[in-house]
């Protein structure tokens, strides 16, 4: 079983005005099977933290810790933790003009593994990820993102969790702009991944909407760059009927 | 859109540590491009300065010799292969199909058009043609050389002129499409390291014909290939691509002019190229004309850089003159810049190392291009040669 874990994490962004602290101090632990729900509200820190586990080069580690077994994260290039079982599915997929997805895939997977992928096997396997996240055949001929929708986009992000198979993934907000449909499709295939691999989840997420489809064992509140609050999923349902201000009206008093 | 109106947008990029060259954007005179003067005779141009603006982005001193030196003009040996109705034959120089696309609007163009003994001539008839030319052995002296490729009424094919080894080629090329016609023409230039190479493309497209034009450059030290569209008939086609790659040192120029002269024309020109090294330098004029007589007109013209390394240089101009008011649609874009930081990072992410996702990114930005080519092998060789570029293995590094 592994562990992801974050301890007393500070991170800061580069902006005109000098360094800005966003993270003060995270500290989380997710092992293998689990599912945390971080949430707060807008610009509390939690896509910094993902984009941190990730190894952004837009955010500065000022202290602290991320390791992954024991193994030091913050040591290791974006790459790296990618190949050591980290996932991010990201917010806002970009476009890689004339790259197909075809070719992204087998490349991304060759680079995981260390070596590739059997074609036969490997093509049967991605058209069947694909038909689960109903997918048209056609996607595979595209150029990654290039004008996807944004279901489209966060699918392909989901298909990619299910190919490369990590330990840990970070869905940063991954429900965003799905209608019912897509966002059922989309944590069917978060919950069917859980189920065969093991996979541990950050699932960073504003509302409690995709809750209910993906079940957390744990529930985080981020306020202002650190974590004011855990509990069980209760915690989610406390949040959905009373929403964030009791939480940023204390952040603001103290 | 009004009536005569004219737009210039310079982009520069430089990413040199220590620019050596002043610009002075803005006060370059706004000057018609069909009123630019012409001559068969190099004797007739005013000398090159390097400050004309055909000329100022081009390092002229490396190929002086060609405005006014002496040049080779006899035969020279090439490879053919043929399928389909066309032939290849060498014709005198006073040959009355010599002549009948354009008129040198520069010194180099001219001497060479005054040097060539004989042109080699490649007629299209058939409907299914694919014609493949191939010089590589042009040696190392300065030579002039005429080309004429006339695809006849109705006729189809491709067309692929292929040039590696060493040169030192002042040359011209007419391209003649008859009512009809619809060719495909790719000028390849894989040149050696050391090889200087200025060409003037100069096509004709009469009623209904359908041109595509493919300049893809990767080797020489200095290249500038610079076609001449005329649609001189309505409905009329022109489809112009570029691709190239710079690396240390290599000068890179394509030119393009489109002169809309007809009803109903079309012109669509699309231009990427890839700069990585020290002294990596590119250079995109793109002229769009379209005259009082070319009303309904439908034209676009694009450049794309990637400066992949410091020190490399990129400059890229669309110029767009607009001379009615009744046209379809006209427009530019131009940029140039550094790799995008988000798609590596995103590549990475996915436990793709940085070198390869670059590659990755790169490959993907040209391969758009190469893919219009219409010849799989073509393309497939091409896409490897790109490959070596980028590990910095390429014909010329």
């Amino acid at each position: 079983m592994a562990v992801l874990e974050i301890k007393d994490l500070h991170v800061s962004v580069q902006t005109d005005q000098g360094a800005l602290p966003i993270l003060r101090g995270v500290d989380l632990r997710v092992a293998s099977g689990e599912t945390h729900a971080i949430m707060g509200p807008n610009g509390s820190g939690k896509s910094t933290l993902a984009y941190t586990i990730a190894g952004h080069p837009k955010y500065h580690v000022e202290s602290g810790s991320i390791t992954l077994d024991g193994q030091d994260v913050l040591a290791m290039t974006t790459d790296e933790r990618a190949r050591a079982g980290l996932f991010l599915a990201m917010q806002y997929p970009v476009e890689i003009p004339g790259v197909t997805v075809t070719n992204f895939l087998r490349t991304a997977k060759t680079a995981i593994d260390g070596e590739a992928p059997a074609i036969r096997g490997w093509t049967k396997e991605v058209r069947e990820s694909m038909e689960k996240l109903r997918m048209d055949s056609s996607f595979a001929q595209r150029n990654v993102n290039e004008g996807f929708s944004g279901g489209e986009k966060k699918r392909h992000e989901i298909l990619q969790l299910e190919l490369l198979k990590p330990q840990f993934a970070i869905l940063d907000e991954t429900d965003s702009g799905l209608d019912v449909d897509a966002l059922r499709v989309v944590a069917d295939g978060v919950n069917r991944v859980k189920e065969n691999t093991g996979l541990g989840v950050m699932l960073i997420t504003h509302y409690t909407r995709i809750l209910r489809y993906i079940r957390p064992d744990f529930v985080h509140v981020f306020v202002d760059g650190r974590i004011a609050e855990e509990g069980g999923p209760e915690l989610a349902d406390r949040l959905e009927d009373e929403g964030y201000d009791r939480f940023v009206h204390a952040a603001n008093v103290s | 859109m009004s009536a005569a109106s004219s737009q210039t947008a310079p982009a520069v990029i430089d990413t040199s540590a220590t620019p050596t060259l002043k610009h002075d954007h803005g006060t370059v005179p706004v000057q018609t491009r069909s009123e630019r003067f012409k001559s068969y005779d190099p004797e007739a141009f005013p000398a090159v300065t390097g400050r004309e603006v055909e000329w100022k982005f081009t390092p002229v001193d490396r190929i002086r010799h060609f405005f006014t030196g002496e040049l080779d003009g006899s035969r020279y040996p090439f490879e053919q292969q043929i399928d389909g109705a066309a032939v290849i034959e060498w014709i005198d120089r006073d040959d009355s199909r010599i002549g009948r696309a354009g008129i040198p609007e520069e010194p180099a163009s001219a001497n060479a058009w005054a040097s060539f003994q004989e042109a080699l001539l490649v007629t299209v008839t058939g409907e299914a043609v694919r014609l493949h030319l191939d010089r590589n052995q042009l040696g190392d002296t300065p030579r002039a050389a005429h080309t004429v490729i006339h695809a006849e009424e109705n006729s189809r094919g491709i067309v692929l002129l292929e040039n590696s080894g060493p040169a030192q080629l002042d040359e011209n090329v007419e391209i003649i499409l008859d009512p009809g016609a619809q060719l495909t023409v790719v000028t390849v230039h894989e040149w050696d390291d050391d090889a200087l190479h200025v060409a003037s493309h100069f096509a004709r497209l009469g009623h209904g014909a359908s041109l595509k034009h493919v300049a893809v450059s990767l080797g020489g030290s200095l290249v500038r290939v610079n076609p001449s569209v005329h649609l001189a008939s309505e409905g009329s086609e022109i489809e112009a691509f570029g691709v190239y790659f710079a690396d240390a040192g290599q000068h890179l120029e394509h030119q393009v002019f489109i002169n809309h002269d007809a009803p109903h024309t079309r012109s669509r020109v699309t231009y990427k190229g890839a700069l990585q090294g020290t002294d990596a330098r590119s250079v995109w004029i793109g002229d769009v004309l379209i005259q009082q007589t070319a009303t309904g007109t439908d034209s676009y013209e694009e450049n794309r850089n990637l400066l992949l390394t410091d020190g490399t240089r990129s400059d890229s101009v669309p110029n767009l003159e607009i001379e009615t008011g009744d046209i379809a649609g006209a427009g530019h874009a131009s940029a140039s810049g550094r790799f995008d930081d988000e798609q590596l990072f995103y590549l990475e992410s996915r436990g793709i190392p940085e070198e390869e996702a670059r590659r990755l990114v790169v490959r993907g930005f040209l391969s758009d291009i190469i893919q219009k080519i219409g010849s799989p092998e073509l393309e497939q060789r091409l896409e490897d040669a790109i490959e070596l570029e980028l590990r910095g293995e390429g014909a010329s590094k």
